[in-house]
């Protein structure tokens, strides 16, 4: 959705000279996959979040009213919770963006000359794919656990403290979130520096602009509709996340993410209209944040 | 479901401009039948049964928890399904309590079939499904076999006599560790607070097990007449080994990678794992009943609201109450079968496993293991969410 909307971008938008019955009817069945899978379930989860608990019900037994109090109650309970996942997924997003803007350009721009090592790396960033990510978070959790070769010699060098471990801490999860969302940050910078001219670089040198002024100046901001879809990318799903997070994969008990609690409410508690307001908190808090960030980049056209 | 659906469709002679135009509000209202919580409506009625027809059966069991050859084949039930020409469906569908919950609620609620004619299940999950009335009614006359049911097993408080619910497999839970880094072992929950231990302590996440060894300790009868206050003492021993750093993490069947990778040291755990682990990755891990006492839990076959099925499901508990029957599955799954008479049956395969007390546990060993008492709907909500705010760190 993202590359196909950002390849487009530069072309002159055409409006449809007539209206066709016949395009309408094309739409149909988006219309109704959306309306079946989007909005019925949105409605679903709106009118389950204001739920009141039945009266001398047993557990999981709710029905419906306008019980708004929900949100108030779940953001005083879980506001750590909220603030956690948004704080994670922000780390994650920056250091994708470190790791992968270096490799996108390496790929885009440094190894043109070279076709066949351009699409020897690009399928090395996208190989992860062919194993489920559970899988290879599950790897990562064996690669960093207490008795694993990593961590024994890092602590050796003394680089950690002797009853120091990585699994169950937040680093655990941000390194865990980071590694899980590379490849939809580095695909999308890929595409956009993959069409950088050169010729502008040049020009940059030639105007007695040093590499770093051109860089900043020419480099990233003809590589911002790369970054801000890798940015949403990656931010989205992150923020959202509860796999990374969860305690039986790199997370512990003071790590729980929004995911976690909005899953631990809906099938241990069977709260579920504290469930769905969460779910509703996180994607009002999503669409309000990536909406001002979207602005404040400049390029709210490109979606 | 979606049977009905297509009835429902036949049903109304409508246009296409009519259906098109009906499509939306359909769509929204579908999605919030699907999706209702709890629903409005009493409790569901059994669906008829029409197993005298249809000998098919389908089973809904957990990972490793049925006897399996080399080829993934399951010989028990391969004889049963000679023995009576019921051919059964089985499908390792449930992995957790709460999730399997989770996924078959709605249809529950709705009296539909969920897919299974018999599901097992643990304890205080079959005490919530007969409370809401999602199980059907057994016919007694239809297990004759169930006169060899262990009679510690006949009367639990949530299903006195055995109406509903009928025990598949138990275990115990308790304490184990690492031998190779604990030589000296461990002997209650207490130990597990040791100091040489912080960090490396792992605790289930299923929260009749872990409280109920540490109410134990507390010195509370789990079995009996507890209260708010016995639980709340409980909680803070948890919340504070939490808070210190003592607790390495609190899981769910995946502790078992924990123990592996010797991320934990010690831990609390159930019975049968320690067997298969120490025969997976090496003879060095070894399992304990603390001496405060230790929980005992069982998993428990029922028929679910809407099975048409539930003759064969019956037809099912009764073969595996047959004692060689009953041996053959203990000797596979290495926890404690509910069948008199199994462990003189296993005798004769091997006798080493007939005196194996984490199978087939004698009166003495029985005598330190408890159950957790049943809990109402208030209580459940109250206890659970004190639980979970720990292991959300909240």
């Amino acid at each position: 959705m993202a590359f196909a909307a950002f390849q487009t971008a530069e072309a002159v938008p055409q409006a449809p000279k007539r209206h066709s019955r016949i395009a309408l009817l094309l739409l149909l069945p988006g219309i109704a996959y959306l309306m079946l899978f989007f909005l019925a379930p949105l409605v679903s989860l709106l009118l389950t979040s204001l739920q009141a608990p039945r009266e001398f019900g047993d557990i999981g037994q709710f029905d419906y009213a306008f019980n708004w109090q929900n949100y108030v109650t779940v953001v005083q309970s879980y506001l750590p919770h909220i603030m956690r996942s948004f704080g994670y997924a922000l780390a994650a997003t920056v250091l994708a963006l470190l790791f992968s803007y270096p490799l996108a350009y390496f790929i885009g721009v440094k190894a043109r000359r070279w076709p066949m090592l351009q699409a020897l790396m690009l399928v090395l960033v996208i190989a992860p794919f062919f194993i489920s990510f559970l899988l290879r978070t599950l790897a990562w959790k064996q690669i960093l656990s207490d008795e694993s070769f990593v961590i024994t010699s890092l602590k050796a060098l003394s680089l950690m403290a002797p009853d120091a471990h990585f699994t169950g801490t937040p680093f655990a999860v941000i390194f865990g979130l980071t590694y899980n969302f590379i490849p939809f940050m580095t695909l999308p910078l890929y595409t956009t520096l993959e069409r950088l001219d050169l010729r502008y670089l040049e020009a940059g040198g030639d105007l007695y602009a040093g590499p770093f002024t051109v860089f900043r100046k020419v480099t990233v901001p003809l590589s911002m509709p790369g970054i801000v879809a890798g940015t949403l990318l990656t931010f989205i799903p992150a923020a959202g996340d509860y796999v990374n997070a969860s305690r039986d994969f790199l997370g512990g008990t003071d790590t729980q993410m929004m995911g976690n609690v909005i899953e631990a409410n809906f099938l241990v508690l069977l709260n579920y209209p504290a469930a769905a307001a969460l779910s509703i908190i996180l994607m009002a808090a999503i669409l309000v944040l990536v909406g001002l960030y979207v602005k404040r980049a400049g390029t709210e056209d490109l979606l | 479901m979606i049977r009905a659906l297509i009835a429902q469709a036949r049903n109304s002679q409508l246009n296409r401009r009519a259906l098109l135009a009906g499509a939306g509000a359909g769509a929204t209202a579908l999605a919030l039948a699907a999706c209702s919580t709890g629903g409005a409506q009493g409790k569901p009625k059994p669906a008829a049964d029409t197993s005298a027809e249809d000998k098919t059966l389908n089973w809904a069991n957990w990972a490793a928890y049925i006897d399996e050859d080399d080829s993934g084949a399951y010989p028990t039930l391969e004889r049963f399904t000679e023995e009576t020409g019921i051919t059964v469906n089985y499908e390792v569908a449930v992995d957790d309590n709460n999730t399997y919950y989770g996924k078959v609620k709605d249809q529950l609620a709705l009296g539909q079939d969920i897919g299974a004619d018999t599901a097992v299940l643990t304890d205080w999950m079959i005490a919530r499904w007969i409370r809401f009335g999602y199980a059907q009614k057994l016919n007694h006359d239809n297990i004759p076999n169930l006169a060899n049911l262990n009679p510690a097993l006949l009367e639990p408080d949530f299903d006195k006599g055995r109406e509903y619910s009928v025990p598949w497999q138990g275990g115990f839970a308790g304490i184990c560790w690492n031998t190779e880094a604990i030589p000296g072992g461990l002997e209650s929950v207490e130990d597990l607070w040791n100091s040489d231990l912080k960090g490396r302590v792992g605790v289930l996440s299923e929260m009749r097990d872990t409280m109920g060894l540490i109410m134990l300790q507390n010195g509370v009868d789990i079995a009996g007449d507890w209260g708010d206050d016995d639980f709340t003492a409980g909680i803070d021993v948890l919340r504070k080994q939490v808070a210190d750093g003592q607790v390495r993490n609190i899981k769910g069947n995946s502790y078992l990678e924990d123990l592996k990778s010797e991320d934990t040291l010690a831990a609390i755990c159930w019975s049968g794992d320690i067997t298969v682990i120490n025969a997976e990755a090496g003879d060095k891990w070894q399992f304990a009943i603390p001496t405060a006492g230790g929980t005992l839990w069982n998993d428990n076959f029922l028929v679910p609201i809407g099975s048409p099925r539930k003759a064969n499901a019956e037809a099912l508990m009764n073969y595996y109450y047959e004692p060689e029957v009953a041996a053959e599955v203990a000797a596979w799954v290495n926890f404690i079968t509910p069948v008199v008479g199994a462990k003189e049956a296993a005798a004769a395969i091997d006798p080493e496993l007939a005196e194996n007390q984490l199978i087939f546990p004698n009166a003495e060993t029985l005598s330190t293991a408890h159950i957790f008492r049943s809990l109402d709907g208030a209580e459940e909500q109250k206890y659970q969410a004190e639980f979970q705010s720990i292991l959300l760190g909240a």
